[in-house]
């Protein structure tokens, strides 16, 4: 279980980014995250990683409490961060020094299968497509099998069709072997395709606005009817949390 | 995801073949316009059109060459100028190495000594060359220092803008495999300024064979830099033109070292063979 209490963020230069903010979340559960620019979610997931410290309150998962980052739990950035200089498949092997070389080989190669680039260790960073590198970047992400994955706007750079079917590819992945996932996003979409919980964040200084459960069967259709439902209900959510409160006008 | 999808995705996702490799090597066109010279200079003289004295032709350039080379005279002079500028480099360059690494790493450390190191790289490095011979005397301690300051400086500044202009963001992904300080530096840090470096160290080489010629010319019994010396007092150009022949020869196949010895680790790199 991955709780986070009263956990705000504000940086060197005055600016608030998140301000007690709660939330648990139960192992193997998808959450994801939406909410217009300047709302802290990507900070609330720099944060979860450990990459950064909150100003106060905690994260805590399974009772313990995370201030760097944490082998139990893997992140995926808005872009590949592949290192150059290392064949797809070392690219994949970076995280698991402890292994044997053999046990790492095995592991690698298993989950170039799971994201579907069988055969494509040997190739160089730069030789990928945005979709492939994304892919490689998923599979780094995975191959230590972490409990906790975070993907931070991981499909926001690809083009429509990638996009999509990397969406269903990663939920593929999260059936299979069910850790907890926060994905952070701007696309409604893809937040109701992957996501069992939607949390709408409120911008300057982030907080929570609602929570909005996702019932819906899986596999999601994108272009069904109750989809279509939920989808409007989630669109008006977002809309009432970027719109100011009256005190705001004032402040 | 239907089976029109995946061919979709495939079309969609083809890997961005690199462009290199299909050029065809020309060197042909580039060295027609020495060559040509180089012939008609020779025609020149031979029908008397010219008088090659002071521009001497190629034949008697190549002459000279080889009546220094039979008698092993001129393996000396380039034993002499080789071991100076080696020296030279690996003092200077390894020096600017840490310094330049530790000045783009630490902050702090950076404040308290770039803006002296900017200073002493706004003196024209020849003008030490006085206080070299008076400190270090005139044979070869001197002249390689002045070498290994010559050196120092764009290998520093290479190095240093190196390690500052490391992409944050890679950075963070070893942060996010929990990589202590040492792992930090070996597996990101200095792969990521392994380019720079290479080029760091090829621009001071050049400078390394140009501060060669300066050291030898202040004074020098043996070298390459003395033969030019000797050639003009003897008035010698063909001489010369032999040095300056070799000097380039030299040069260039040093290049070249360093480049073959970094392109096994720089093979990743996107533009490599279009650059070589």
């Amino acid at each position: 279980m991955l709780e986070l209490h009263h956990l705000s963020k504000t940086y060197a230069n005055g600016t608030a980014a998140l301000r007690q903010f709660n939330l648990s979340i139960q192992p193997g559960e998808a959450v994801a995250i939406v909410g217009g620019s300047g709302c802290g979610k990507s900070t609330l997931l720099r944060l979860i990683s450990g990459l950064e410290q909150a100003s106060s309150g905690s994260v805590v998962l399974n009772g313990e409490t995370i201030s760097a980052p944490h082998p139990e739990v893997g992140l995926v950035f808005q872009e590949p961060r592949l290192l150059p200089w290392l064949s797809v498949a070392d690219n994949i092997g970076f995280g698991l020094d402890q292994l044997p070389k053999a046990e790492r080989q095995t592991r690698v190669q298993e989950a170039l299968a799971r994201v579907g680039l069988a055969g494509q260790g040997n190739k160089w960073p730069r030789e990928l497509s945005g979709g492939m590198a994304q892919r490689v970047a998923l599979a780094r992400a995975l191959v230590s099998r972490p409990g906790v994955l975070l993907l931070d706007e991981p499909f926001s750079a690809l083009d429509a069709l990638t996009r999509s079917d990397l969406q269903d590819h990663l939920v593929e992945l999260w059936q299979g072997s069910r850790p907890t996932l926060i994905l952070v996003t701007h696309d409604i979409e893809e937040a109701l395709v992957i996501a069992d919980r939607v949390i709408v964040l409120r911008p300057k200084p982030g907080r929570l606005e609602a929570v909005i459960d996702i019932s819906l069967s899986r596999p999601r259709i994108r272009d069904a009817e109750d989809f279509e439902t939920v989808k409007r209900q989630l669109r008006a959510a977002l809309e009432v949390s970027l719109q100011q409160t009256p005190q705001e006008r004032v402040s | 995801m239907s089976a029109a999808d995946n061919a979709l995705s495939v079309v969609q996702e083809a890997p961005v073949q690199p462009a290199a490799s299909v050029i065809k090597r020309r060197w042909w066109l580039g060295a027609a316009l020495p060559l040509s010279l180089a012939l008609g200079w020779e025609l020149a003289v031979l029908f008397g059109l010219a008088e090659g004295r002071l521009l001497p032709t190629p034949s008697r350039i190549l002459a000279t060459l080889w009546s220094l080379s039979e008698g092993g005279e001129l393996a000396v002079h380039i034993g002499a100028t080789l071991s100076r500028v080696a020296a030279g480099f690996f003092i200077g360059a390894l020096v600017a190495l840490g310094i330049g690494a530790v000045a783009g790493y630490s902050r702090t450390i950076r404040a308290v000594i770039d803006p002296s190191i900017q200073g002493l790289r706004a003196i024209p490095s020849l003008a030490w060359v006085p206080l070299f011979i008076l400190w270090l005397g005139i044979f070869e301690a001197s002249k390689i220092t002045l070498i290994a300051v010559g050196v120092f400086f764009p290998v520093y500044l290479g190095v240093s803008a190196a390690v500052l202009s490391v992409d944050r963001k890679i950075v963070e992904v070893g942060r996010i495999f929990r990589l202590s300080g040492r792992k930090l530096v070996t597996r990101i840090l200095i792969p990521a300024i392994l380019p720079n470096v290479v080029v760091a160290l090829r621009t001071g080489l050049g400078l390394g064979w140009m501060f060669v010629v300066a050291a030898e010319i202040m004074g020098a019994s043996q070298g390459l830099g003395y033969l030019l010396v000797d050639g003009q007092q003897l008035g010698k150009p063909e001489q010369i033109l032999s040095a300056i022949l070799v000097f380039a020869l030299i040069g260039k196949l040093t290049d070249g070292l360093i480049v073959a010895l970094s392109t096994p680790f720089l093979r990743w790199q996107d533009h490599y063979e279009a650059h070589h």
